[in-house]
């Protein structure tokens, strides 16, 4: 299904779209943007008893409602759309991801059931200081202490980082490169100020916390690669989402202002430049949707079909977002405008997991051997 | 699905019983072809009275699959003869699908497209090629231009106007002209790559006969665009140049050469389109792969590229699956455009000086000059990239329609052009 998306998938998505209209207004967005945590325990407790929004890709027998990826990336497109504050790509992507790929039999036992009812919110710290989101710029070191281990350095760019209950830690030890899980209490954290303000970031400082190894000592780059494949993909088709609100958005507002006697559609400038932004947004949406499929049909170029995603849907975003500023003239840029919000969104998802110009070297890598 | 799965299957069995009882490569090429037709696996989504079984789209790849199979030729497909036969096949009369369609898909017939004049090119309807009824026939007068295999052609799709006194686009009618007549003169004109597959096409008192007015007179806008939509959907890029089995029996040869002379106008089309495919490997041989700004232009190209066939895909596996077409099935000839600007680009920088030559000695045998010097005609073949958004924008996003003078008053009162 790479090009194309089932009855039931249209109806999920359909009804997904609804409730996400009902629960995340632009008013929700701006109240809950204004808090240091970015997203409220209550209203995520009430979308997993409702709509059971984290366990809807974890199996069954952690828990889980056990479907598929793409049905996860149709989620991210919708919550894209909707700018939704909770910590779903934190907690359901990259923490339930990494424990998926990396955990033992028990550990997934032990771990996912919380993540998928929404009670216990996870994510994963691996990025730091230095800015490089490949594992190779690890330095956090982590020793053996009696039955457990012992972390010492510092993460960042964490996404709900200062709020997470369960953090899953990339560090290095004598056997090199491996996943913890630490308790978020136990982690001496700060949010950072981001530019956007709907997903929120923190520093983690790690003095000899405890943490529990995840997997294996010194086998983490092969599930830990998979993961960030697995998030570049649901971030391109979170992004395919809120660029394509924006387009909707954009020529709304073109079709109903009017200036030298007509609505401003009617000018061929206006109509050029929506006519581009539909190829762009459209282009994504197509790479997004092929690099979701790639990945649940297990194809070997998955990993390809990935960053060609993310590369599109970092430039086709955030290309939106200025064109849509634009279209507004002087009122988008304002703070009461809505477009704003999109805007700071898509600068941080086109940076947030490697930029365009990244992807497309990783691509180039992996289609051409040696060079 | 189960049910749809069924027929599938139950399609793939009828069409592997026809073609092992039917296919034989000891045919003649239009014999065959003939009863290909006749038997409605040439064209199976056609009307069952004309050629077709009235299948779903989503069984021609099964279909496609077990001719390969078989190694089974298929009916003729290249050129503007399948926008004639489409556009017949839509408003024809009985007596003109008898006397086409047929000869269409045995390929025995070439056809043209005369649409665009010196005078009106992106604004079709403005055509002034006139066409009177004298006595018991129509009798046209006029020029057409860039007129794309108009030397080779058997017959011609005409837009010409039948009523001055009628609102522009009120006043068209829609015409099947035999090309082989003493007031047809075709004269090639010379392309800025070298090539000579348009051409300008003069009708001097050239006759039509009265069956063979498409449609109504007056109703040629209407027609027109049955072609013209076909014609921007067939320009995905997803479709590959033919190239035949080099197999020995004799049927295959008559195919290679009804493919080399139907071909014949096409040879440079998959430059103009950019070849794509050629930038991996020149990148890779001649080493500009390891210098970083060109890896990203190479890069950003392909990324560019495997979305726009992403959403190529999408647009026909929405045809396939008889769904409403969406946005994703507009913007196929657009992206193209795109795509091939941005190759003839990644193609100069990987040669570097070497893009200076052009002929024979040249980069990869003269193809890379030849990218170069076809690329520009993408974005003007077909309706312009700036038509392509206006429809874009009008006809997918809703906007106001572009203002225009023209539309009310009777045609003969329209400024227009002064040329011929
Ligand atoms: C930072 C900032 C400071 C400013 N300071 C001042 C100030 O000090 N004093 C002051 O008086 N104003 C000021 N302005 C207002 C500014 O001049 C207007 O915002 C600007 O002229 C656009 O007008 P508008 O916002 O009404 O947008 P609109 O005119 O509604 O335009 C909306 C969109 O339609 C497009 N559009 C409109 N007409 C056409 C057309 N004919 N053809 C094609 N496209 C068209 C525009 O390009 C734009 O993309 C300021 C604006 C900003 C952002
Ligand atoms: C290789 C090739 C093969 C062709 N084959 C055929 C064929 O077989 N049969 C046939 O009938 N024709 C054929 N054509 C002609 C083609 O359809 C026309 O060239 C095309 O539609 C543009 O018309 P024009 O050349 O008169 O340019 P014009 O219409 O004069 O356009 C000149 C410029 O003005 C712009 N423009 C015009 N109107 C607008 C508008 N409303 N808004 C914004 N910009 C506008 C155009 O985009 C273009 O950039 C062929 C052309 C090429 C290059």
């Amino acid at each position: 299904m790479k090009f194309s998306f089932s009855a039931e998938q249209e109806a999920f998505r359909e009804s997904l779209r609804g409730y996400l209209a009902e629960r995340s207004p632009t008013k929700e967005v701006r109240r809950l943007m204004e808090t240091e945590a970015g997203w409220e325990r209550e209203g995520w407790a009430r979308m997993n008893a409702e709509m059971g929004l984290a366990a809807v890709r974890i199996p069954e027998a952690y828990g889980g409602q056990g479907f598929g990826f793409s049905e996860q990336c149709i989620m991210l497109e919708e919550m894209g759309r909707v700018l939704l504050c909770a910590p779903f790509f934190a907690s359901a992507v990259l923490a339930a991801g990494a424990i998926l790929q990396a955990g033992t039999e028990a550990q997934k036992a032990a771990l996912l059931p919380g993540i998928a009812s929404g009670d216990v919110v996870g994510t994963l710290a691996w990025v730091e200081d230095s800015g490089r989101w490949d594992a190779e710029g690890t330095t956090l070191s982590a020793v053996r202490d009696g039955a457990g281990w012992r972390l010492d350095g510092h993460k960042s760019f964490v996404i709900d980082g200062h709020t997470a209950d369960l953090i899953v830690v990339l560090g290095r030890t004598a056997a090199g490169l491996s996943l913890f899980t630490v308790d978020g209490a136990a982690v001496s954290r700060r949010a950072v100020q981001g530019i956007d303000p709907t997903r929120k970031l923190a520093r983690l400082a790690f003095a000899g916390v405890p943490a529990a190894l995840l997997g294996e000592d010194g086998g983490a780059a092969g599930p830990f690669g998979r993961v960030m494949t697995e998030a570049a993909v649901c971030l391109a088709n979170e992004m395919v989402g809120g660029a394509e609100r924006l387009r909707e958005d954009a020529l709304a507002y073109a079709k109903m202002r009017m200036q030298f006697g007509k609505v401003i559609a009617g000018f061929q400038s206006m109509k050029h430049k929506q006519a581009d932004m539909l190829m762009e947004v459209e282009l994504a949406k197509s790479a997004a949707y092929y690099a979701a499929a790639a990945l649940d049909e297990g194809d070997a170029d998955g990993a390809v079909a990935a960053s060609i995603a993310k590369a599109a849907a970092s430039e086709a975003y955030l290309q939106t977002a200025i064109h849509a500023v634009q279209i507004h003239g002087g009122i988008g840029f304002t703070w009461d405008n809505e477009t704003h919000l999109w805007f700071k969104r898509a600068k941080a998802s086109e940076v947030m997991l490697g930029d365009a110009t990244l992807h497309r070297e990783r691509m180039m890598q992996a289609m051409v051997e040696g060079a | 699905m189960s049910e749809a799965m069924g027929s599938e299957a139950g399609v793939r069995a009828e069409v592997r019983a026809w073609l092992a009882e039917n296919w034989d490569p000891a045919l003649g090429l239009v014999e065959w072809r003939t009863r290909l037709a006749h038997s409605g696996w040439g064209m199976p989504t056609w009307p069952t009275r004309w050629y077709g079984r009235e299948m779903p789209e989503a069984m021609v790849p099964v279909i496609e699959e077990e001719f390969d199979q078989a190694g089974a030729i298929g009916v003729a497909r290249i050129g503007i003869r399948t926008l004639a036969a489409a556009t017949i096949l839509a408003h024809g009369t009985d007596l003109q699908k008898e006397k086409y369609l047929l000869r269409i898909l045995t390929g025995e017939d070439t056809w043209c497209q005369l649409f665009s004049e010196p005078g009106s090119g992106s604004d079709v309807a403005g055509a002034v090629t006139r066409a009177e009824f004298q006595g018991n026939q129509w009798v046209v007068n006029g020029q057409k231009v860039w007129t794309t295999s108009a030397h080779k052609a058997h017959w011609g799709l005409l837009l010409a106007r039948t009523n001055w006194d009628a609102p522009k686009h009120r006043g068209l009618s829609y015409f099947i002209i035999d090309m082989k007549q003493p007031g047809v003169s075709v004269s090639p004109l010379r392309q800025m790559n070298g090539f000579a597959s348009f051409n300008q096409v003069f009708l001097t008192d050239a006759i039509v006969p009265p069956e063979m007015i498409v449609s109504t007179e007056g109703d040629g806008w209407t027609v027109t665009n049955t072609t013209l939509m076909h014609e921007r959907r067939g320009a995905d890029g997803l479709r590959a140049q033919p190239k035949g089995s080099d197999r020995p029996e004799r049927i295959y040869g008559e195919e290679r050469d009804e493919i080399a002379v139907a071909l014949e106008p096409y040879r440079w089309y998959p430059s103009r389109a950019g070849r794509v495919d050629l930038v991996l490997p020149r990148a890779i041989e001649t080493g500009a792969i390891h210098d970083p700004v060109v890896r990203q232009e190479v890069g950003k190209l392909l990324v560019m590229a495997r979305c726009a066939e992403f959403t190529a895909r999408r647009a026909r596996a929405a045809k396939e699956q008889g769904k409403p077409q969406g946005p994703e099935g507009s913007l196929g000839k657009l992206a193209a455009s795109v795509v091939a600007r941005a190759a003839a680009r990644v193609h100069t920088q990987i040669t570097g000086a070497g893009a200076l030559l052009a002929g024979p000695e040249a980069a990869a045998g003269g193809t890379v000059a030849e990218i170069l010097l076809s690329v520009p005609a993408v974005s003007i073949a077909g309706g312009t990239d700036e038509i392509q958004r206006n429809i874009i924008a009008e006809r997918v996003l809703g906007m106001p329609r572009e203002p225009s003078e023209d539309t009310k008053k009777p045609f003969r009162d329209v400024p227009r052009n002064t040329v011929g």
